[in-house]
């Protein structure tokens, strides 16, 4: 080993070849240690692409490819245009609408003549989850909780929406509406490449039931009955604005 | 067994040995720590970005859903980084002169993406997919930790082996309710053991062995 004396090497030449043995054997080791671990980046960084990243072969620098315009994926002809465009078959581009013009300006379109009048799908409570789901990821930023314009990013400074709540959207066919989420509408973007073509009726089918919500209509008879119920303090109603407005009057009525 | 020393070797040759245990065994202490320390697995390194861009204030301040720009994750491998078009979604007006917004301009203008800088860098032959583990009731901020602190986006974790073998083999201790998965506040406290278990069972999650499996992961 090392630490032999001097004098051991010149008792016997074996032995000396020994230890030469034994230093090439450490050197391979250490050697062997310090290429071994630098092999184990080429194994992390392999020659192949992963999404996003950079390419040096296409001139624009992407890896990931763009379809060539006009492709056609298998099952995505979307050749049902009430599907695919919420507009009708026969729909007319130069149909003229009718138009009004807010204090501010802005342009309001009252008609639409070529959107379609009725869900291309069929509306299940799972539907109407879905679209509540999605809803509230894509469009309550903007447009609030319940559909007012009142999201937080036009807390922060975002133009306001106009909201669900008036007689122009109420009476609005839903084939608008999806082809607002589709294309854009003023300053909005189209949501196209977010959200997929049933998740938008999805979402059109919940800004109908947030409608509905907001102004339910109330029979006489069934008012009746739900006044009785505040009377009694028993606030079992559906959750509607009616009933919002009476929760006050049902809590004070229990802190007695 | 051939005689260890020669006849001439003195106490400090002898001692040797003994020092050379030690020393192996300290080299391998470090060795594990070193593997395992930030300065290899990049734990909690923040990286400079070409935006100055905030997940605590697009998460934390206004409440924007991962899924707003992160739009693949339910389906995808990759949980989807957002193409500058859905910055625009709302930067077409707000902050839009702003300095700080204008790489974003610069790549909305000229048609070519921004250039992230890659935090979360799994090595090439471990292969992962988003999709499944929410399905299966892994929530984000489980592996990602609460990104709506971050006001630059950091690896919670060290993304090494060990680590995702420790919920591999015990996914009961780490899922939570499919209604949960984008909530940056669940801890793993919210649900007992039980509730837990039985999640484990509602969601079919496959055996240890199967998770554990070597082509799980390295196909």
């Amino acid at each position: 080993m090392l630490t032999n004396k001097p004098n051991a090497g010149k008792k016997s030449m074996t032995f000396q070849g020994k230890n030469v043995l034994r230093f090439a054997v450490l050197v391979f080791c250490v050697s062997f240690f310090l290429v071994g671990t630098a092999c184990r980046y080429d194994m992390q960084d392999q020659p192949r692409y992963k999404a996003y990243k950079e390419s040096e072969f296409f001139s624009d620098g992407k890896a990931m490819r763009d379809f060539p315009e006009g492709t056609v994926a298998r099952g995505q002809l979307n050749e049902n245009k009430a599907l695919h465009t919420g507009k009708k078959e026969n729909a007319d581009p130069n149909a003229q609408v009718e138009t009004t013009t807010d204090e501010l300006g802005n342009t309001i379109v009252s008609s639409f003549p070529n959107a379609i009048e009725k869900m291309p799908i069929n509306v299940t409570k799972e539907t109407l989850d879905r679209g509540e789901q999605r809803y509230k990821i894509f469009c309550m930023v903007c447009h609030g909780p319940v559909g007012k314009g009142d999201g937080m990013v036009v807390r922060r400074g975002y133009p306001q929406p106009t909201t669900y709540h008036d007689d122009r959207l109420r009476n609005a066919p839903v084939g608008h509406f999806f082809d607002v989420i589709t294309n854009g509408w003023g300053k909005m973007n189209g949501y196209a490449s977010q959200i997929p073509v049933e998740d938008r009726w999805a979402i059109v089918a919940y800004i109908r039931a947030l409608q509905v919500s907001q102004n339910p209509e109330i029979k006489s008879g069934e008012a009746d009955s739900t006044d009785k119920a505040a009377e009694d303090n028993k606030n079992e109603t559906e959750q509607t604005g009616e009933a919002e407005t009476q929760e006050p009057a049902a809590d004070n009525g229990g802190a007695n | 067994m051939a005689q260890l020393f020669h006849p001439g070797a003195n106490n400090i040759a002898k001692a040797s040995l003994v020092l050379a245990v030690i020393l192996g065994g300290s080299a391998f202490y470090a060795y594990t720590q070193i593997a395992r320390s930030s300065y290899l697995t990049n734990q909690y390194l923040e990286k400079q970005q070409p935006v100055q861009f905030s997940h605590r204030h697009h998460v934390g301040d206004d409440g924007i859903d991962c899924r707003y720009c992160h739009t693949s994750v339910e389906n995808a491998a990759s949980a989807g980084i957002p193409p500058t078009q859905t910055c625009m979604n709302c930067h077409n007006q707000l902050w839009a002169d702003s300095p700080y917004l204008e790489p974003v301009q610069a790549s909305f203008r000229d048609n070519k993406p921004i250039k992230w800088e890659r935090v979360h860098d799994l090595p090439g032959y471990a292969y992962f997919n988003h999709s499944i583990h929410v399905a299966k009731g892994v929530g984000c901020s489980t592996c990602h930790g609460q990104i709506d602190n971050m006001a630059s986006v950091y690896q919670e974790n060290t993304l090494q082996m060990e680590w995702c073998l420790s919920c591999h083999r015990n996914p009961e201790q780490f899922i939570r309710p499919k209604s949960e998965i984008y909530n940056m506040e669940w801890s793993d406290s919210d649900l007992t053991a039980e509730e837990r278990s039985k999640l484990k069972v509602d969601y079919k999650i496959r055996s240890r062995e199967l998770l554990t499996s070597c082509s799980t992961c390295h196909r």
